[in-house]
């Protein structure tokens, strides 16, 4: 038993100490797939962290949550108001972000996890929806409505003012001293997704996750042992709440601005996307799921005509306007187009997701070494 | 090339040769600012994990053309509820590239004047460019605009068709050390109290809007009336709606009430039921685009203008109007009155060769969104040319209280406080008898830019620009 268990727990480092190494490395391996600038880079930290935080519930636990951008949303207001009232220091903002974030997964979950299946899914659609209706409209002297909230220089910030920073030009989040734009940014993301994902880890292989899957595969059966599911479905609702809210403060911290429609229903059925495209229940498919995406918004929806003109110009000239008139409805604005096709791929015919994939082609590799 | 003098932010200067510059950052460092310096710093310590960190520091500004081309980052909505005019604005953009890299007919560079474009490119590099969709959301916005900046070296970002993301997208590109020459945004705040160094906006705003349409409301539908607004919820419409009130409040109008509808709400009938008892007599549309052709559409369909309220005939206002709105409004403008920032009908040389420029390109005459992305683009690469670097510091400096002529606005001037620019304004009408498909606006009054004038400093507008260097 000990020697399965430290084996395991070997492969689990191995596992962490590799994923560390490509994340930090991400500005190098980003530059040869066209991603390598820290807003994208960014980008799939966040989400990835979002995604991950997701899997949590919906991947262990099969509750699939359709209101996972509320906490986002809720993540990125604290953040931006404790740099409006605090500090430009992202320190309290994360913590702030990630308390106020568990407080609305309490409560919210309390209420949605009285049902399960697609009532559970409904409920948290109705929850996203009410959020998004009040950060849009109700709720503007918090959330200056459509506009966004921003940060701006005359904001009080007392911590800031008690220690005498001044701001000059526009307020970025700062890190004592390093500011939270362009790859300090990514890599103060990058930490918080590492440590996101040792946590996801942790989670996945302590007796409190497996006590998640039991309730994926049986409920009632889990019941009959003597378990009472509630409140340990109630805490990784609120874990997973509060990495979406940990999602939400990090975009505010590398680009202090927050809108109401990251709370849109779009947003909350994106994570989902990203989640399944990814793999469901695996540990880094979310994470993949979440760049594949996040690249596809930036890179496909910026290729236009001149592009394509410039890509297919070996061709000769009847050709290659063939090819620009055929390839053009799929990038640029049509990028939706190639996503949902890859995203009906994936799901036809590996329904595990690009973790699936990848693990076919090992075994396929292995089989064929043999 | 030789450091100029006389430039604000000389300490910033950027030589162009590659190898002085590991000896001119050491000579800089005493000069950089405490964030120039903690830039350096940090990029020390990744160096090694991302070496591209020592092309843009502080002793360069950012995105300094190398090479034989500058890019320029045409951020543009291609979805959403203002597309049509993004779609215009890429057209327009597409067809001042040509013309300033000597393509096609020339186009303004023939009328404007002063000029100081040759047609050969700008300071003697091509204008290649990139495009990004702002999905009319700010977040999506910042997003393409960074990725520009970041990833395809863009050395000015321009376009946009809403002052949410206008606003969005200019204190970015402060921050960032770009140019941001706003397209189409209208609310007061751009150039108000949002006002930023590194940002230029050529159209007008709702202030202009509100001044030179009462004057025409008063004529044709009196001093005794009763307003009520439906509005975009969002600076523009929160901006055009107060203006409209402020104008007409002064003729001895009253406002009934003011309802808020959703940006791209698509069905406006909850909105529109509830004037027909209100008692207002006047309804003021602050929509625009997709928003605008619903809303006038669903106005016309209720009824609302053969109703007889407080013994006078019912009316419809749209304040601001765009040709392209128009189209698709159909019959349901003809009468209706608004304001224009330009309109392909008028008969100046400057707005004659971008008509038939584009015309020629595309088939169809071009919308308001994109002669002002046209003139802004070209303004751009006139104050290069003029700075004789794409400096921002020097290329700001040129724009700054720069007066141009010859561009489809009569004399027009950047104001050095705000960056705004001040010219006449067109109050149109719908037209009723329209002689083609695309002549559906008529202009009834053009205001003179005295009319239009405001303080740089007036309640409510002003704003801080910031200065240069400190982004």
């Amino acid at each position: 038993m000990d020697a399965i268990n430290s084996s395991s727990a070997r492969k689990d480092n191995l596992a962490m100490i590799i994923f560390v190494a490509v994340v930090l490395t991400a500005p190098l391996w980003g530059k040869l797939i066209g991603a390598g600038y820290p807003d994208l880079l960014q980008k799939f930290a966040i989400f990835g962290l979002f995604a991950i935080g997701f899997n949590l519930l919906f991947g262990l636990t099969g509750y699939l949550s359709f209101g996972h951008a509320v906490f986002l949303g809720v993540g990125s207001y604290t953040a931006a108001w404790s740099f409006k009232l605090l500090s430009m220091n992202p320190i309290p903002a994360v913590i702030f972000a990630l308390l106020l974030s568990g407080l609305f997964a309490a409560a919210i979950g309390y209420v949605s996890l009285k049902r399960t299946g697609i009532y559970f899914a409904i409920l948290t659609l109705a929850f996203a929806q009410m959020g998004y209706n009040l950060a849009y409209s109700v709720l503007t002297p918090i959330t200056n409505g459509e506009t966004g909230l921003r940060v701006l220089r005359s904001d009080p910030r007392i911590i800031d003012s008690a220690f005498g920073v001044q701001i000059e030009g526009s307020p970025i989040g700062s890190f004592f001293g390093i500011e939270m734009t362009g790859y300090s940014g990514f890599y103060f993301c990058a930490a918080m997704l590492i440590v996101g994902f040792y946590v996801a880890l942790r989670v996945f292989r302590s007796p409190f996750g497996m006590k998640l899957v039991a309730i994926k595969s049986n409920q009632t059966r889990m019941e009959y042992t003597g378990y009472n599911p509630k409140p340990y479905l109630l805490t990784v609702f609120i874990i997973s709440g509060m990495y979406a809210g940990l999602a939400g403060a990090l975009m505010v911290i590398v680009d202090p601005l927050a809108g109401a429609e990251r709370m849109q229903w779009t947003a909350s059925g994106e994570v989902v996307l990203m989640t399944i495209l990814g793999g469901v229940g695996t540990l880094v498919g979310p994470l993949l799921g979440a760049a594949v995406i996040k690249y596809f918004e930036n890179i496909f929806s910026a290729i236009n005509e001149t592009v394509l003109q410039a890509t297919f110009d070996f061709l000769p000239a009847g050709l290659q306007n063939f090819m620009v008139a055929v390839v053009h409805p799929f990038v640029g604005e049509g990028w939706h187009l190639t996503l949902g096709v890859l995203f009906m791929i994936v799901i036809i015919f590996m329904p595990g997701g690009i973790m699936e994939g990848i693990r076919r082609l090992t075994n396929w590799v292995r089989r064929r070494k043999e | 090339m030789a450091p100029e003098t006389g430039f604000p932010c000389e300490q910033f200067y950027y030589h162009e040769e590659v190898d002085k510059v590991m000896s001119d950052d050491i000579k800089n460092f005493s000069t950089l600012s405490r964030r120039g310096f903690l830039k350096t710093s940090v990029a020390g310590a990744m160096a090694a994990s991302a070496p591209a960190f020592f092309v843009n520091n502080a002793y360069a500004y950012t995105n300094a053309p190398k090479g034989s081309t500058v890019t320029f980052g045409f951020n543009v909505p291609q979805t959403g509820a203002y597309a049509d005019e993004g779609a215009d604005e890429l057209r327009a953009y597409r067809l001042a590239v040509k013309h300033i890299n000597g393509e096609g007919d020339g186009g303004m560079l023939n009328t404007m004047r002063p000029a100081a474009l040759k047609g050969d490119g700008v300071n003697g590099k091509k204008v290649d460019f990139v495009t990004g969709d702002t999905q009319t959301k700010s977040d999506a916005a910042r997003a393409s605009a960074k990725r520009m900046i970041e990833k395809d070296g863009a050395i000015m970002i321009t376009g946009g068709s809403s002052s949410g993301v206008a606003i969005a997208v200019q204190s970015l590109c402060h921050e960032q050390g770009i140019i941001f020459m706003a397209g189409l945004t209208h609310s007061n705040d751009t150039t108000g109290k949002d006002r930023r160094k590194y940002g230029f906006r050529h159209f007008f705003n709702t202030e202009m809007s509100g001044a030179a349409l009462a004057p025409i409301l008063e004529k044709e539908f009196g001093n005794d009336r009763v307003a009520y607004h439906l509005t975009a919820d969002y600076t523009w419409g929160w901006s055009q709606e107060g203006s409209i009130k402020k104008y007409t409040e002064a003729l001895g109008w009253k406002t009934g009430d003011a309802v808020r509808t959703p940006l791209g709400a698509g069905d406006f009938s909850q909105y529109i039921t509830p004037v027909l008892n209100s008692g207002a007599d006047v309804l003021v549309l602050n929509h625009y685009g997709k928003d605008m052709v619903n809303s006038l559409t669903q106005s016309v369909q209720f009824g609302l203008r053969d109703k007889q309220v407080n013994g006078q005939d019912f009316q419809i206002v749209v304040p601001l109007f765009s040709r392209l709105m128009a189209q698709g409004a159909g019959d349901n403008i003809k009468g209706i009155y608004g304001s224009t920032n330009w309109n392909w009908s008028l008969q100046d040389e400057g707005s004659k060769a971008f008509v038939k420029s584009f015309g020629a390109e595309y088939g169809f005459p071009p919308s308001q969104a994109a002669h002002t992305c046209y003139v802004q683009a070209l303004l751009y690469a006139d104050a290069c040319q003029r700075a004789g670097t794409f400096d921002p510091c020097g290329v700001i400096e040129a724009l700054e209280g720069h007066k141009f002529d010859g561009m489809g606005n009569g004399p027009v001037e950047y104001r050095q406080e705000d960056h705004q620019c001040f010219k006449d304004v067109l109050v149109v009408r719908g037209n009723e008898q329209p002689a083609s498909q695309f002549d559906l606006l008529k202009v009834v009054e053009v205001t003179p830019r005295s009319k239009v004038e405001y303080s740089p400093t007036m309640d409510g507008y002003s704003g801080n620009l910031g200065s240069c260097q400190a982004a």
